[in-house]
């Protein structure tokens, strides 16, 4: 794998949020010089157990601004952003519940905008500001004021679901801070909640658009 | 202030909302490997051979676990590894290597011979003399001399080419029925008879957490971590799979991303994760993905019926021929046809009634109960047929149904069953005055370029409780009320709001209560399954009589240690206050300890389960006890019902289906939480609206090959898919045969949203009955062109 590989995949996520995730995916394992069965979407530990046969299958260090800390750690070509968070740096809050950009539970923001983790390659985010549930919260514990809003409206039933959402309405409290329900819904139309709590996922959301608009 | 009632954030939503709550998946154990799961490529087959040797050298493999590794279950249950699988997706071996990808590579490597054996998809097809059986041992289950047994039924040729010829289901002989009253005399007092076949889907649970988990070995006791609806029952379902002891099972299942009826006490899979780790001694991780969660986490049977109903010129039903053959899968016993008919009776109170029914085994994943197992099928099925038959009779569709709705003093089914209360009517009044029905239904065939609008009403009932389940809370030193607790967290927050029945009791402030839950090795008490609806019944129960219990050893510590009687006492805001002065909680705490006995439970009262018993033999001496079987009256059935409302707009160029507004109304007795109460009663009805209109499996039925297996090819609905705002009301009466009032609402909001819709949609189409679910947009359409059907008179998996 050459820098110009890496940077031709880098470029492919130029495009605007919600734009060919997928066909951007399958564009950075190619470029990454990775075959891709199946086993694209799993998970291989680095170190001497791995099969190391492939130059192309090796781990590479590679290091991630996530939360606002630069974390180093092994990456393989074709591991996705959902598994270097989950089993590399033990950041958990960020769910998989389909693998293949079909629920949206694994979303989080890349440089500020809501992409579907698990259909993301983690080389491709190099340089990135990545921000995921767990990156939310202040320090102190003070909820982020999309989080507050949601414990306030009792949002969400099994919850599975609302790291992504949340982590979608915070993408879309930042580029459009008055929607209407409408278009709230339009925001949010990228996860899934098998609940079916929308009604309340939608209060949870125009309260957190209120208070964004009042600590602005 | 009771908390019985209020809106109360529940105590997990905080971890929920940061990512800090763990599911099953979140934990980590050092050392932790990775298993993978071969899968069954076809419906049905015998596993002649496997050799794993070449998998099992590949670096990083660990071993491999088999069929015969894994409990034996007895026909016609199922096992976690088979070596005859019985359906596409079937879990036939599983591999552990130090990571998923290798683990995944190794079962790639590994040569299978499978021997294809005889399958069916539909249900009729293995009905046909000669027709295949999907299990060797039969295709259905009937009672014989020796209980519930397999057997394989065929009916005569002349069956299949009457309904041929008539245009209608075939019906042989069924393995269930039952009659009530004079159905031929009924029939004939009919001034309008409405016949129809009807198909219901057959549709996975797909909650959004796959049921994957996680396993170590340590001295010799097992620590598991899983997804389930209800924490205490997996210990035990799972401690007896594995044949442990209960104390050498640790169960942690503190959050479950969604079950429905999936996920009631685990799943057959973690199995594989708690022996394949004992055997390579490594903590395993089995990754659940949704393909595999499409296959192995259980669907809702589908339906092939056939009814006649008959109705008086006022709307009175006189008589309902019903017949279901169950589409079931290869495994179990699924009562959900059975549980239909009770509905049906319940619900339209006929003069006369007659069930018949057959389940038929088929090469299709396993069924489980889903949200209103039966129910919810029937009512979206049946209802859009009362809309036919008052269209006809001239009358309002709402009539129609007061009309026939039971009261408290009606009955139901072959037994004659009673009620503990039905508020059905009163819910039917207050959710027609919300959804404004008058105004509403005006609407009706109202066109607005290329749609045409339909309003729609459904009636659902489904039972909403149980009891004899026990209470155990535990009042610290530091005064704080602890609220044990062995039903799960499933997002219906009733793990936190039954514990409210303790508090209230006691006359405590929620702050000063914490629940403890979903972890065998927290000392939980024996809880009912968090599924049927069954646990804001059974357990604001038995937290009430712990709390009773509580109260009473709080009075008797406070007059042991200030003198005077103890019913002089008075239990209120975290002080026993009476003659001889007060104390507080605190106090009385520390004071039982000193006490000992039944107060800080050294000795239990003798009725309470051993689940328990153990629980409170391992918390006594930490304070003061309250420890109580539900020993309160339950004459009756307990029934909670849902009335839904929608208008819907069918696009008469596309045939899809919109729908524009929802209201439910519930009849569940004493409203505990009610913004919980709100998200059952519309996430419910969401569930609805993807059974109404898009969610189905298919099956080819050449090689029983499905073709959805993910969320996208039989999609749950969307945020865009539902209304953006919906409504809701409760009636609120208390239910006279439980000490709260307070009734389970978990399962009637599915059926009332479904058939809020199928109704709508037969509005919409000017009182046209499609008799077939979902609502897709080709059936509408076709419909809508006066084209033929898209889809066989019978087909259920096209």
């Amino acid at each position: 794998m050459t820098e110009a590989t890496v940077d031709r995949a880098d470029a492919t996520m130029e495009s605007p949020r919600g734009g060919s995730s997928r066909r951007t995916f399958i564009k950075g394992v190619i470029a990454a010089g990775a075959a891709v069965p199946a086993s694209g979407y799993m998970f291989r530990a680095g170190g001497a157990s791995a099969r190391a046969t492939v130059r192309a299958t090796m781990p590479r260090i590679t290091t991630l601004t996530v939360n606002g800390t630069r974390r180093s750690t092994d990456v393989l070509p074709q591991e996705t952003l959902a598994m270097t968070l989950r089993y590399k740096l033990g950041l958990t809050g960020t769910k998989l519940g389909c693998d293949r950009a079909e629920c949206g539970a694994c979303t989080v923001l890349i440089d500020g905008v809501n992409h579907y983790s698990c259909s993301v390659l983690t080389h491709t985010v190099r340089g990135r500001e990545i921000t995921t549930i767990e990156g939310l919260a202040s320090a102190d514990g003070t909820l982020h004021p999309v989080q507050q809003a949601v414990v306030e409206e009792g949002g969400f039933q099994c919850a599975f679901c609302a790291p992504g959402f949340i982590m979608s309405m915070v993408a879309m409290v930042n580029e459009n801070p008055t929607p209407t329900r409408e278009e709230a819904a339009e925001a949010l139309s990228g996860n899934l909640c098998r609940c079916g709590d929308y009604d309340k996922i939608l209060n949870s959301a125009m309260r957190a658009v209120d208070y964004a608009r009042r600590m602005a | 202030m009771a908390l019985i009632g209020q809106n109360i954030i529940p105590p997990d939503l905080v971890a929920k909302v940061t990512g800090r709550a763990k599911f099953a998946e979140d934990f980590r154990a050092e050392g932790m490997v990775f298993a993978k799961l071969l899968l069954s490529p076809m419906p049905h087959g015998r596993v002649r051979r496997v050799d794993a040797r070449r998998a099992l050298a590949m670096p990083g493999v660990l071993g491999i676990l088999r069929a015969d590794e894994v409990p034996r279950a007895n026909a016609p249950g199922e096992q976690a590894l088979t070596d005859e699988p019985k359906y596409v997706g079937e879990p036939i071996l599983a591999v552990a290597a130090v990571d998923e990808t290798t683990a995944a590579d190794a079962i790639e490597a590994i040569e299978i011979d499978i021997e294809p054996l005889p399958f069916a998809v539909d249900p009729l097809d293995s009905l046909r003399a000669g027709g295949p059986d999907a299990r060797l041992d039969g295709n259905t289950i009937r009672f014989g001399e020796n209980g519930r047994e397999v057997v394989s039924m065929k009916w005569p040729a002349e069956v299949f080419r009457a309904a041929e010829a008539e245009g209608r289901l075939p019906m042989g002989e069924p393995t269930d029925e039952w009659e009530m009253g004079d159905l031929d005399a009924a029939m004939g007092e009919a001034d309008f008879v409405v016949e129809d076949t009807l198909i219901h889907q057959s549709l996975t649970h797909h909650p959004m957490e796959p049921r994957s988990s996680m396993a170590y070995w340590e001295n010799g006791k097992c620590h598991l971590f899983g997804s389930t609806q209800s924490t205490g029952r997996a210990h035990g379902a799972l401690a007896g799979q594995l044949d442990l002891d209960p104390e050498n099972l640790v169960f942690v299942g503190q959050y479950c991303g969604g079950g429905f009826g999936s996920k009631i006490t685990g799943s057959p899979v973690y199995l594989v994760t708690a022996l394949l780790a004992r055997k390579i001694n490594r903590p395993v991780m089995l990754r659940i993905n949704r393909y595999e969660e499409n296959y192995i986490g259980r669907g809702r049977p589908g339906f092939q019926a056939w009814t006649r109903m008959g109705f008086r010129g006022d709307g009175k039903i006189t008589g309902i021929d019903l017949y279901i053959v169950q589409d079931h899968g290869p495994y179990g016993r699924s009562g959900d046809y059975f549980t239909a008919s009770l509905v049906t009776h319940l619900m339209y109170q006929p003069d006369a009634m007659r069930f018949r029914g057959i389940t038929v085994y088929t090469n299709t994943p396993p069924r489980a109960a889903q949200r209103a197992p039966g129910g919810a099928q029937i009512v979206a099925m049946l209802e859009p047929l009362i809309d036919k038959a008052a269209r006809e009779l001239g009358l309002d569709r709402v009539e129609v149904r007061r009309m026939n709705l039971p009261g408290h003093d009606s009955t139901f089914g072959p037994a004659r069953n009673r009620t503990t209360s039905t508020f059905a009517r009163e819910a039917l009044d207050i959710g027609a005055e919300k959804f404004d029905w008058e105004e509403k239904k005006a609407l009706s065939g109202r066109r607005r370029g290329t749609k045409v609008t339909g309003v729609g009403v459904g009636v659902s009932p489904y039972v909403g409780g149980s009891s004899g389940f026990d209470g155990l809370l535990l009042l610290r030193p530091d005064g704080k009320l602890h609220i044990h607790q062995g039903i799960g967290n499933l997002g219906t927050h009733s793990f936190a709001d039954t514990g409210r029945a303790a508090a209230d009791v006691l006359g405590l402030d929620w702050e000063d209560c914490a629940v403890v839950w979903g972890d065998s090795a927290q000392h939980l008490p024996y809880s009912s399954v968090q599924a049927g609806s069954q646990t804001t019944h059974a357990h604001t129960r038995a937290n009430h009589a712990a709390g009773l219990d509580m109260k009473r050893k709080l009075q008797e510590v406070a007059a042991d240690t200030l003198g005077g009687a103890a019913n002089t006492y008075t239990v209120a805001g975290g002080r026993i206050s009476g003659s001889g002065g007060a104390m507080t909680f605190a106090q009385a705490a520390r004071r039982a300890i000193a006490m000992g006995g039944e107060y800080s439970g050294e000795v239990l009262p003798d009725d309470i389960n051993d689940v328990t018993r153990r629980s409170a033999e391992a918390l006594a001496g930490n304070g003061l006890m309250g420890v109580a079987r539900d020993n309160f009256s339950h004459e009756g059935q307990t029934w909670s019902w849902v009335i839904g409302f929608a208008t819907v707009e069918v696009d008469t160029e596309t045939g899809a289906v919109e729908i524009l507004e929802y209201t439910g109304s519930a009849d569940c007795g004493v409203v505990v939480h009610p913004r919980s109460l709100a998200a059952q009663i519309h996430g419910g009805a969401v569930q609805g609206f993807g059974q109404a209109r898009s969610q189905k499996w298919v099956f080819d039925p050449t090689w029983g090959a499905p073709f959805a297996h993910r969320l996208y090819t039989a999609r749950p609905p969307g945020i865009l898919d539902v209304p953006s705002s919906m409504d809701w009301v409760a009636v609120g009466e208390p239910d006279p045969q439980t000490p709260v009032g307070a009734k389970g609402i978990g399962e009637p909001p599915v059926g009332a949203g479904s058939a809020a819709v199928t109704s709508a949609v037969a509005d919409a189409l000017g009182g046209r009955c499609l008799c077939r679910i979902p609502l897709t947009t080709d059936v509408v359409l076709a419909e809508l062109e006066g084209r033929p059907p898209p889809h066989q008179l019978t087909e259920i998996h096209s």
